[in-house]
């Protein structure tokens, strides 16, 4: 399968979202609204649940399903107050002792006059600070598109998987063809140059695992995922604080460290 | 009656009147004599320009400057010393004419790589520095940048500097595909731990900085300084305008509307900004009774 093809797969109508990731890896979810500083991002679902017996703190972008509720959630398009609501609640993590999971899926962060004026780069940036030293397990799950900043402002962790038809990218293809070529119609060579698919980043040492698609039976998808999740958070619960913050450091300081 | 030549009333091509009206003069400065300053118009002598710090001394506009320029005007004389000069980038996804790119670049700007990093000092005071340079593929961060500037953070955490920057960039590099992206988490990784060990981080954004750069070791300082008129932002504002379909208002993203939303600490013209960076890390000095008083 080509890589655009992939990039269609990720963005397919009708392919779970983050919610419904949530409703069926999840029990107990209790969702948390708002950032205390601005307002509350609904392309940013987050909250408790619990995980085989164990409490987690979830963190999801949400795309949203039909119309209506798509245009609510700004397509997953999070603005600085959904970067910000998702701190919060890593850091109420931090303080209980819950591990962090995050699923990602947007095309990137909002671009927008109000995700400016609130501070759309110093949001993902305070992200990125903050999650590399979270003392507690971080993982994070690529179950549709990882686009950019946007996507990494929620992927700084332990351990980053991706679904087989995730795509993860510095800039969308369309972006990429329109600057490389001057032609957006260039999409799928764009997606073939910019090495997204999950097969090219376990290549190229950027995540760690990728989950298969059951050819799209996602109930076994979701039977699969509860598990290693479970097992993984526990193995990483069982490091010793300082070792899981520097096995994190290191997990992103040798990517491009050259030889 | 013959017949009457297609263009008998079609107005003589005049060459003057067909200049490209819409072109803008690009902020750099060219090796002639004179240029012209894109903000006032004004035409100026290269050296009076460089005697002012490349800025406009009719209307204060700050031309962008290469990393060697910008050392000469904020390090003491004689203290800088270039770490990682060497490292340079490889086309590490086989992305096409990128080594075409990175040769025009080397040619372009002068420069190995988009920053220059270092330890310096600055009114007697030690410390890091990072320069990055507009004229290298726009300052864009692939993994030599993440590299060198990580490198830049741990080799200050370890010996307790204080660290200043000076960011300009287009974001991350498009041609490293998400290699450059998790550049970003190494950069912020880097700083977090010299942060957490007590130090200073002190940056000055100027023109442009924005993307990935922004999202990143940017907006992760203790003390945020910008240049006047300096464009900081995430989004470029061409993409904000085609997601959005309307205009931008004017001065939108500029230093002067970051520091108005609380972004920015301070607004600095060039000419001040030294005496303000000694300062700064004069107060910051480990060890020092406060004051001087016992």
């Amino acid at each position: 399968m080509d890589a655009y093809e992939r990039v269609t797969n990720a963005r397919a109508k009708g392919r779970p979202t983050g919610l419904a990731f949530i409703r069926n890896l999840f029990e107990d979810f209790l969702e948390m609204h708002g950032d205390r500083r601005f307002g509350d991002d609904s392309a940013v679902v987050a909250g408790i649940a619990r995980l085989d017996g164990m409490p987690v703190t979830v963190i999801a972008l949400e795309r949203g399903v039909d119309t209506k509720d798509k245009i609510e959630r700004n397509f997953g398009m999070a603005h600085p107050e959904g970067y910000r609501k998702a701190l919060r609640q890593m850091k109420l993590a931090e303080k209980f002792g819950r591990p962090v999971v995050c699923l990602v899926d947007t095309s990137g962060a909002y671009c927008g006059i109000g995700a400016e004026e609130r501070g759309q780069g110093l949001a993902i940036a305070e992200n990125l600070m903050e999650m590399m030293t979270l003392k507690t397990p971080v993982l994070s799950i690529l179950i549709g598109e990882g686009g950019s900043g946007g996507a990494l402002g929620l992927a700084v962790a332990d351990e980053v998987w991706m679904l087989e038809n995730a795509v993860y990218s510095v800039i969308s293809p369309e972006g990429c063809a329109s600057i490389l070529w001057k032609d957006p119609s260039k999409v799928k060579e764009a997606a073939a140059c910019l090495k997204l698919t999950a097969e090219d980043l376990l290549g190229l040492g950027v995540i760690e695992r990728i989950i298969g698609e059951e050819d799209g039976n996602f109930d076994a998808v979701y039977d699969l995922l509860r598990g290693e999740i479970a097992a993984t958070l526990r193995r990483n619960r069982e490091l010793p604080i300082d070792e899981l913050l520097q096995r994190r450091y290191d997990r992103f300081r040798k990517i491009g460290a050259g030889k | 009656m013959g017949v009457l030549p297609k263009n008998l009333f079609k107005k003589p091509n005049n060459p003057l009147e067909n200049y490209d009206k819409s072109k803008t003069y690009s902020p750099d400065v060219p090796s002639e004599m004179c240029i012209p300053c894109p903000a006032c118009k004004a035409i100026l002598f290269n050296s009076e320009l460089t005697e002012n710090s490349h800025v406009c001394p009719k209307c204060g506009f700050h031309f962008r400057i290469n990393p060697r320029q910008r050392l000469h005007l904020i390090a003491d004389e004689g203290t800088f010393e270039e770490f990682d000069a060497n490292m340079r980038s490889r086309n590490l996804i086989d992305f096409p004419n990128y080594d075409r790119k990175l040769k025009h670049a080397l040619l372009e700007s002068g420069s190995k790589e988009a920053v220059v990093c270092g330890r310096a000092a600055i009114g007697g005071f030690a410390c890091c520095l990072f320069v990055m340079d507009p004229y290298f593929m726009v300052g864009s961060m692939g993994t030599v940048v993440g590299e060198k500037i990580t490198r830049l953070f741990e080799y200050a955490t370890e010996h307790s500097l204080p660290v200043v920057g000076f960011t300009v960039s287009g974001g991350a590099r498009m041609q490293e595909g998400i290699l450059s992206l998790m550049q970003m988490a190494k950069t912020s990784g880097a700083v977090k731990r010299h942060s957490d060990a007590g130090n200073l981080y002190a940056v000055v954004l100027t023109d442009p900085t924005t993307g990935g750069v922004t999202a990143s070791f940017a907006m992760e300082a203790d003390v945020t300084i910008a240049e006047p008129g300096a464009l900081i932002g995430f989004a470029g504002p061409r993409v904000i305008e085609q997601t959005i379909r309307q205009k931008l208002p004017n001065g939108f993203q500029r230093s002067e509307f970051l520091y108005e939303k609380g972004f920015v600490d301070v607004i600095l013209k060039r000419t001040e900004q030294k005496q303000y960076l000694t300062t700064l890390l004069s107060l910051h000095q480990k060890g020092e009774p406060a004051n001087g008083r016992v």
